[in-house]
């Protein structure tokens, strides 16, 4: 049974389509790369996945680890295990960064049946994983992501993913906005949770991304449809020939 | 319908215990007759054995009270109060009256206490049972009260001062709140059943929180309470009153007084969270809380710091205030003020500055959820000899909902050119995307509202003593529950 | 209970066509119900009308015009139509109002028939509100009336002169103004007050500006210093319409001014306003936004400097109704005070309903930086002339929000002038 199963999604937003019929299978394990131009809905697929309001689907439907995604709430598909890394991490002005994740932890593990880890658990869980990332005790203590560059908001979109261990992590343009250094830090906390148990679905423009995080399928949005798929050479290529080449071709 | 005579049908009769403690009486009645009159302020004063001092104080206050139109000018709205369907003196319910055991306490209240993590002795407390655990605190609280003894300090029901330390009894009350003060003060002074009495002697540093909570004549003294508690030079007192699990009473209106004085480089925190029964979700039932409270910063270096949690009630209308009296006093004000379904808040300060380089400051955190209205109202006036004055102001409202409002209201009077003011207020509400990232991460919609209010109140709660903030922190998000679908 | 009192109301209505008599009655009843104002309304916490009690002022005759010249204090605009009044009466001699574009009428209030009136006047202010704006309403006789056809535009602006004139007699009048854009219109108001002598002049303008219209609207209050001036202007804007609004307080004894502005939807609205006080003046500036709808914003920024014992007030009421959401709102109060004495009473408040807003408010009272004044003396900059230097950009500051450029220039002006006497004083 596929981890992700997503079969003719239709979806708008304010009533305006923006996904034309998704069809797409992820595996427990695998890694898929969406790639697409500006406005070819690669945002709108994530948001659609994640649950988030003013997203409509008006057609298809979507499956995860065998449960129907669209029945489920954001906050539940959280806890079932899929997280987004978002675009653009949003300020919570106040809420020390431990707060927020120590709270997010403990709401999944509550779900999996774990119990609770204590403030002392918490913090030595969440420091190991800080480390690799670069994240210092005070970024983890000021208000989350309020004053953060760029890249500490993106290091601290993969802290979370880290710590929360999801099922599928989908990584929205993860980078954006981020110079060389970063972007290497950030591919490798990503890479170093690649698990036969874990899939991950990187939606990016650019193939910089795929060199870090290698991709075993890549596949390329256009109006709302994918219009070509293939293994990571695709990304190669699209880099060689540019969108123009792929945009208005039939699936393959 | 007059709003006390529902809750007030309950009220039981008599009692054959009276206080735990305290004072011995032969009057056989335990409680007045229903309305307020001259006989009755008199009844409660002979009832209570005080000296005739204090009973002409109460006889004057109530003769101006009679003279008093109500404030007009909170925006609150409630039908006119019947003063004359109401007891203004009962003793404690008996044990025979109370619940025999938790089995017998309503069982959503229980549902709040375990949510906030209360032990169950404390639990049984809270809820009135009539078991051994209130005679455990009896013993607890005598403990306490020993070690305060050894360093000077007077920690008391007021009742008791009135009888142990009558000159200072006779010093301070109503020198900071007038018995003239305002309406709901005036009643209070004419037929204040009792409270608590704090006195620090010079220097000494009070080495615990001293709290209501573990007070044994606690009971009962809800509707007129009056605190008085007097910071001798160089001494300092951190004082908290009330609790976070929602205290019953059968009382409907309350209208406490709270004077603090501090002398010369004495220092008084005054932590408030209030849950006072709100209502249901119509409002029906709720206490209305009146409450006046101010301190007086009379010495030079004093400092007075109030901070309020203020959740419950159907009706909250105070105003803690610091009157900067002594050259470089400090007032502060921190509070969190949360009103949902159909709650009424009209709630600040008023910093009077009146000595030179006297500094004040506002933190205000206003939330209104459901069809709930609030009102930051606050007062900064710097007379003309406050030279170096300096007050900042912050206040903040967030509104989740649209049928709920937030208003602010601040009146900054400038007398003194040297002085500094600065305020600022915003008002907005909790993003869409910030609800969505929370919950992304697994957060329930009520977890992400009381995660992102939290840190909205942060400010405010970081100033909370220890014990009482981790409560405090998870009231917030009980009080907010289903205000968000 | 104080007494009421109703001072100024011993005057006999003058009977003109029937809705304007009921009008009258209606707004007199409102006066003597409510009286002169006094601490005890919220409304009037900060601004004691009793020494106005005090004055004998005689009514202004009922007909004609009282000649008077026009003082210096007005702003300085080259070109502008000119509408003259004293005492409220309107004084066409003084008056420059030839060649207007097509579709602008501009005159006498008196001289427009009354069923023409009818839709506005008395129906956009809520003189109910403010007591002497009701008496307004019972005794006015005469003002501007200022009308643009859909689409119309006023190319140069309108510069309204009103004199308060009085000799040996105290003197009160109740000046009436009545602005209308149609559609999409355009035009620029620019009203001095000025004057000599002991005067009341108790003013209401009522502006309705129609969908899309334009309207800058710039009041120089520059009254002789024993003069009290009371006004009340109340501005309704239909959806996508803009106001840019300001007002300079330098003049009078006492001075009043309010202004009460409704805005409808994707309305943008800027009240801006400047206070100069010195000697014994009291100058207050109270305003209303009322947010009826969604998607407007609104933006207040009032600054003040103090010297002597003035006394300056500022409340400024932002109210967002429920249905207007997506309300952007934002006011901001600062003011200086020069010298001991100086007493300033500010009162920003916000009653808010909608919940996807942003508003907010600031206000501040103090003397001038210390930090700043340190830069420019570690520059070598004489301390005197520091100050200056730094109420001058204060004040420019605020002068600067009048988004059109001549009417920017002449207020600056008058500002500057405020400014060297203050210097010349402190020399």
């Amino acid at each position: 049974m596929p981890l992700l199963e997503i079969n003719g999604l239709h979806a708008t937003v304010d009533g305006k389509p923006i996904l034309n019929g998704i069809d797409l299978v992820i595996e427990a394990g695998e890694v898929h790369a969406i790639m697409g131009p500006n406005g070819s809905g690669k945002s709108t697929l994530a948001y659609v996945l994640a649950g988030r309001e003013g997203y409509e689907v008006t057609a298809g439907e979507i499956r995860y680890d065998g449960k129907d995604l669209l029945e489920m709430a954001a906050d539940e598909r959280a806890r079932a295990g899929l997280f987004l890394a978002f675009q653009y991490p949003v300020e919570i002005p106040g809420v020390a960064g431990t707060t927020f994740l120590k709270a997010a932890l403990n709401a999944i593990r509550g779900h999996r049946g774990e119990s609770p880890l204590d403030a002392m658990q918490f913090l030595k869980f969440v420091r190991e994983k800080a480390g690799a990332l670069n994240i210092t005790d005070d970024m983890l203590r000021r208000s989350l992501n309020v004053g953060f560059s760029g890249g500490e908001k993106k290091r601290n979109e993969a802290l979370q993913m880290a710590v929360l261990e999801p099922k599928m992590a989908i990584l929205d343009e993860t980078d954006s906005g981020l110079d060389i250094d970063a972007l290497k830090l950030v591919a490798s906390g990503v890479n170093a949770l690649r698990a036969p148990d874990r899939s991950l679905l990187v939606i990016t423009h650019y193939q910089r991304l795929l060199d870090y995080i290698v991709p075993d399928y890549v596949h390329i949005l256009a109006d709302g449809r994918i219009v070509r798929s293939g293994d990571k050479l695709l990304a190669v290529e699209l880099e060689e020939k540019g969108y123009g080449a792929f945009v208005g071709a039939k699936a393959a | 319908m007059a709003v006390t005579s529902e809750t007030l049908a309950q009220v039981k009769s008599v009692t054959e215990d009276g206080y735990k403690h305290g004072f011995v009486t032969d009057i056989e009645m335990e409680r007045t007759a229903k309305g307020l009159s001259e006989d009755t302020v008199r009844f409660i004063s002979a009832r209570k054995n005080e000296p005739e001092w204090l009973l002409e104080w109460r006889l004057k206050a109530y003769r101006h009270w009679l003279t008093m139109p109500e404030p007009q000018w909170a925006k609150v709205s409630f039908p006119p109060i019947d003063y004359q369907d109401s007891y203004y003196f009962a003793a404690p319910k008996s044990d025979s009256d109370k619940p025999k055991s938790l089995d017998e306490v309503d069982p959503k209240l229980l549902e709040t206490y375990a949510k906030l993590g209360i032990p169950l002795l404390e639990q049984e407390m809270l809820a009135g049972v009539a078991v051994d655990a209130v005679f455990d605190s009896v013993s607890v609280a005598t403990t306490y009260k020993k070690k305060l003894g050894e360093m000077g300090i007077i920690f008391c029901s007021f009742s008791e001062a009135v009888q142990e330390h009558p000159e200072l009894v006779r010093q301070y009350l109503g020198s900071v709140v007038p018995y003239a003060d305002n309406k709901h003060a005036t009643l209070n002074s004419a037929v204040f059943t009792d409270g608590s009495f704090v006195y620090i002697p010079k220097g000494v540093r009070c080495p615990m929180e001293l709290s209501t909570y573990f007070r044994i004549n606690a009971e009962n003294t809800g509707q007129f309470e009056r605190t008085l508690i007097i910071a001798d030079a160089g001494s300092y007192v951190s004082y908290l009153e009330g609790c976070t699990a929602p205290q019953r009473d059968e009382h409907q209106l309350h209208a406490a007084v709270v004077e603090l004085i501090a002398l010369d480089d004495a220092e008084i925190k005054y932590s408030t969270v209030q849950n006072w029964y709100p209502g249901d979700e119509e409002g029906r039932g709720g206490i209305y809380n009146f409450v006046t409270k101010r301190g007086a910063c009379r010495g030079r270096n004093s400092k007075i710091a109030w901070t309020q949690v203020e959740t419950g009630s159907a009706i909250t209308w105070k105003y803690p205030s610091c009157l900067l009296i002594g050259d470089n006093s400090v007032g502060e004000f921190y509070s969190v003020a949360i009103t949902a379904n159909r709650q009424q808040a009209d709630t600040g300060t008023k910093m009077i500055h009146i000595g030179r380089n006297t500094t004040s400051t506002i933190i205000s955190k206003g939330i209104a959820a459901g069809r709930a209205d609030q009102t930051y109202r606050g007062q900064v006036k710097i007379m003309a000899s406050a030279e170096g004055a300096r007050n900042f102001t912050q206040c903040d409202s967030l509104l989740i909902g649209d049928q709920c409002g937030a208003h602010t209201v601040p009146y900054i009077e400038t007398h003194n050119p040297t002085a500094r003011v600065e305020h600022e207020a915003t008002t907005s509400r909790i993003s869409d995307d910030q609800l969505f990232y929370c919950m992304q991460r697994g957060l329930s919609a009520e977890e992400a509202v009381s995660v992102i209010v939290n840190g909205f109140c942060k400010e405010v709660m970081r100033t909370l003593p220890m014990e009482f903030a981790v409560e405090a922190q998870k009231l917030i998000g009980i009080s907010l529950e289903g205000s968000v679908g | 209970m104080a007494r009421k009192s109703t001072p100024f109301a011993d005057e006999a209505l003058v009977a003109g066509a029937p809705w304007i008599d009921a009008l009258r009655g209606d707004a007199l009843a409102c006066y003597r119900e409510q009286g002169l104002p006094t601490a005890r309304s919220e409304a009037w916490k900060f601004t004691n009308l009793r020494r106005l009690e005090r004055i004998a002022f005689a009514p202004s005759p009922a007909k004609g015009t009282p000649v008077a010249e026009i003082p210096d204090g007005i702003a300085a605009l080259d070109g502008a139509y000119r509408a003259v009044f004293v005492n409220g009466r309107f004084d066409a001699a003084q008056s420059r109002l030839g060649d207007l574009p097509k579709g602008v009428e501009i005159g006498s209030l008196a001289a427009v028939d009354p069923d023409l009136l009818e839709p506005y006047l008395g129906r956009i202010a809520d003189t109910q509100v403010h007591p002497l704006a009701a008496l307004n309403t019972a005794y006015m006789a005469d003002g501007l009336y200022m009308k643009l056809a859909d689409n119309a535009v006023l190319d140069a602006p309108l510069h309204l002169i009103s004199i308060a004139s009085a000799g040996e007699t105290a003197q009160r009048f109740h000046p009436r103004h009545l602005v209308v854009l149609g559609e999409n219109a355009t035009a620029t108001l620019v009203e001095s007050h000025v004057g000599a002598g002991e005067t009341f002049s108790n003013t209401v303008l009522e502006a309705d500006l129609g969908v899309s219209a334009m309207l800058n609207h710039y009041k120089l209050q520059n009254e002789a210093p024993d003069a009290f001036h009371i006004a009340f202007s109340q501005i309704r804007l239909a959806d996508r319409a803009s106001y840019d609004g300001f007002v300079l307080q330098t003049g009078a004894r006492l001075a009043r001014n309010e202004v009460r502005v409704q805005l409808g939807d994707r309305v943008e609205c800027r009240l801006n306003g400047a206070y100069l006080g010195r000697g014994d003046q009291h100058i207050d500036n109270t305003t209303f936004i009322d947010h009826t709808a969604p998607n407007s914003t609104s933006r207040e920024v009032y600054k003040g400097v103090l010297d002597d014992r003035a006394r300056g007030v500022f409340q400024g009421k932002i109210l967002v109704r429920k249905d207007a959401q997506k309300t952007n709102g934002h006011q901001l109060n600062k003011t200086l005070l020069l010298s001991r004495g100086t007493e300033m009473d500010s009162k920003p408040e916000l009653e808010i309903y909608a919940d996807d807003v942003k508003c907010g408010h600031g206000a501040t009272t103090g003397e001038l930086e210390e930090d700043a004044l340190f830069y420019l003396r570690a520059r070598g900059i004489a301390s005197a002339e520091a100050r200056a230097m730094l109420v001058a950009a204060f004040l420019s500051d605020a002068v600067a929000e009048i988004q059109a450029e001549q009417p920017r220039a002449a207020f600056q002006a008058v500002v500057d002038q405020w400014l060297d006497a203050t210097e010349a004083s402190t020399r």
